[in-house]
């Protein structure tokens, strides 16, 4: 009974955990940058779902909508106020470039996250689910809400794959991950390549924000959390390697389940640290990293 | 290094300490308590820059070893109620016995995954401290029984002198050999290795002393608070700080980072009629330097200086 009420909460955990890290990692594979507004932008995706249904009084899909909207426009924002000028600055030595991407998009988030809380308080919010009511599965009382969630996560990451490896623009992205110099060489522009890719992010980051507002509700206070979980999962699962981060955000998402279930919600988080820790001196890639 | 005793650099550092010492003469308690805490900090955001600014490591955690420091110290004092000179002593001892072991697992990685490690054992720390209530005093932190002293002027002074002898020796670190080949390793550590250098050796040395002035500066400020909490001393939010003070005031000038660290406290008290926007400000302020004066404060001022 316990085991399989893991099983499903698990499963759905899991779920959200590997949606919002694929955007993640894609990104850092295509252009090496690692996005450390992650959470702030998922919170605002749910935020700006919130605030539609609740105060325009929007049905649940529009709002949905508008939060998905919300997290691409910041993607972008994201992308063209601190990344590209990080990017393109002559002031900043090459080899610094990577640090002050992370010092930038963590200020970022972390503006992101004060609006959010000025306009909207530090209270935590729930979304209205898109699907209401309660399954049986087997003896185990699941809201349809969960089952919604982790079904809507793996055909979002089924869109994915098919758009990377069976169309022009998404085979473009994979060969940018690959080969950067290579790509620009055969006439792809790099920078729309960069484009695609956080317009990506920007709806997979929206989406699990939304989802995860609807499952588990969100507050400014989950943005640091959720940019560390996402980071962990990824780097995991390798830097870059999307498989990797799927398996990573499965290990974790179950680990965490485990532990609150059988332990104590509180050491919920201990042991996937102590596993991250545990990977990163055997193995520092990752389980699928690429040296 | 005679050159140095001459320098301007050396002469205004000389003089802006005078200056500083001599506050408690004309200002209130209130800005005194601030510019203690200010200072402190400094010391944070000065061992950080030594870690990152010339080894070249993005060190996600100084809080870790912060907060080992001052937990240690408190804990020590609150069980046992040692001395507060012994504590304090015996906080940076665990300070750089923690720098060590965080060391010699993230030393075998690089860049991001550094970062990683270094920030997971910030969290490890939080739950810790978190789950063991009793030994910690949990969320609502942990009471410290002594203070050095409560006269607001000599928590003052030795906050002062601290920072000082800190940045002395910090950057006199920065300055000599090792700190040049520190700063090789960071830069180009294949060639710095092919030159002869022990990289490992270095970058751990650099780790020890950053965490030791990290874990010094952590125990005096909890002696001087009366209490060790997770908001203070481990949070994330406050390594952030810390790497924000540092990036503003300059990488790799070592004495910026205390400038960082001044002008971020002083200015989040200026800020306070703001409200919750002043957090937005602050770091709208620091995106705004590191996009266009990626040298910080002090990087711009002494660029202009070698210009002219």
């Amino acid at each position: 009974m316990l085991a399989l009420q893991i099983l499903i909460d698990g499963f759905a955990v899991s779920a959200l955990y590997a949606l919002g890290a694929t955007g993640f990692t894609l990104i850092f594979g295509v252009s090496g940058v690692l996005n450390l507004s992650h959470g702030a932008i998922m919170v605002l995706a749910a935020v700006a779902a919130w605030a539609a249904a609740s105060m325009l009084h929007t049905d649940t899909y529009t709002g949905a909508l508008i939060g998905v909207a919300f997290a691409l426009i910041a993607a972008f924002a994201t992308y063209f106020a601190v990344v590209q000028p990080i990017q393109k600055s002559k002031r900043i030595p090459n080899e610094e470039k990577e640090i002050f991407v992370l010092t930038g998009t963590l200020l970022w988030g972390i503006m992101i996250q004060e609006l959010i809380a000025y306009f909207f308080t530090n209270n935590a919010k729930t979304v209205l689910p898109i699907v209401e009511g309660v399954v049986d599965i087997f003896g185990v009382r699941t809201p349809r809400n969960e089952i919604f969630t982790a079904i809507v996560c793996w055909l979002v990451i089924g869109l994915l794959w098919f758009l990377v490896n069976r169309t022009r623009t998404g085979k473009a992205v994979l060969a940018a991950s690959m080969n950067p110099r290579g790509v620009t060489l055969l006439g792809l522009e790099l920078n729309n390549i960069y484009l695609v890719v956080w317009a990506i992010y920007g709806v997979l980051a929206g989406i699990a924000g939304v989802l995860l507002g609807m499952f588990l509700g969100v507050s400014s206070y989950s943005v640091g959390p959720l940019t560390a979980s996402a980071f962990s999962i990824v780097v995991l699962g390798g830097l870059g390697s999307v498989s990797g981060s799927l398996i990573a955000a499965f290990v974790v998402g179950y680990l965490e389940t485990v532990t609150a279930y059988l332990i104590s919600p509180a050491y919920r988080t201990i042991p996937a640290l102590l596993l991250l820790v545990f990977v990163m001196y055997i193995r520092p890639q990752g389980l699928l990293g690429r040296r | 290094m005679t050159d140095f005793f001459k320098s301007r650099l050396f002469l205004v550092s000389i003089l802006v300490i005078a200056i500083a010492a001599t506050l408690p003469l004309y200002v209130s308690g209130y800005v005194l308590g601030l510019l203690t805490v200010a200072y402190y900090f400094g010391v944070f955001a000065m061992a950080w820059d030594l870690l990152f600014g010339f080894a070249g490591e993005v060190n996600f955690g100084p809080t870790f070893l912060i907060g080992v420091g001052a937990y240690t110290a408190g804990i020590l004092n609150n069980q046992y109620g040692w001395s507060v000179y012994l504590c304090i002593f015996l906080g940076a001892m665990a300070a750089v016995i923690a720098g060590f072991v965080l060391a010699l697992p993230a030393l075998r990685v690089r860049g991001p995954y550094f970062g990683l490690t270094t920030l997971v054992a910030v969290l490890m720390l939080q739950n810790f401290v978190v789950v063991f209530a009793e030994l910690t005093g949990g969320e609502i932190g942990l009471t410290i029984p002594d203070v050095i002293t409560i006269s607001a002027n000599i928590n003052y002074w030795i906050a002062l002198g601290f920072m000082a002898i800190s940045g002395a020796i910090l950057y006199g670190l920065s300055q000599s050999p090792v700190g040049l080949v520190l700063q090789a390793s960071g830069q180009d550590p294949v060639q710095a290795g092919a030159l002869g250098f022990n990289i490992v050796k270095h970058k751990l040395f650099a780790f020890i002393v950053s965490a030791f002035f990290s874990g010094l500066s952590g125990a005096l400020l909890v002696f001087y608070f009366g209490t060790a909490s997770v908001g203070t001393v481990v949070d994330v939010a406050v390594g952030v700080n810390v790497i924000v003070a540092a990036v503003l005031g300059g990488r790799r000038t070592v004495l910026g980072a205390a400038l960082g660290a001044i002008f971020l406290i002083v200015a989040g008290e200026f800020l306070r009629p703001t409200g919750e926007l002043a957090t937005f400000i602050v770091s709208f302020v620091a995106l705004l330097v590191v996009l266009f004066f990626p040298g910080g404060f002090l990087g711009a001022a002494l660029s202009r200086e070698a210009r002219s």
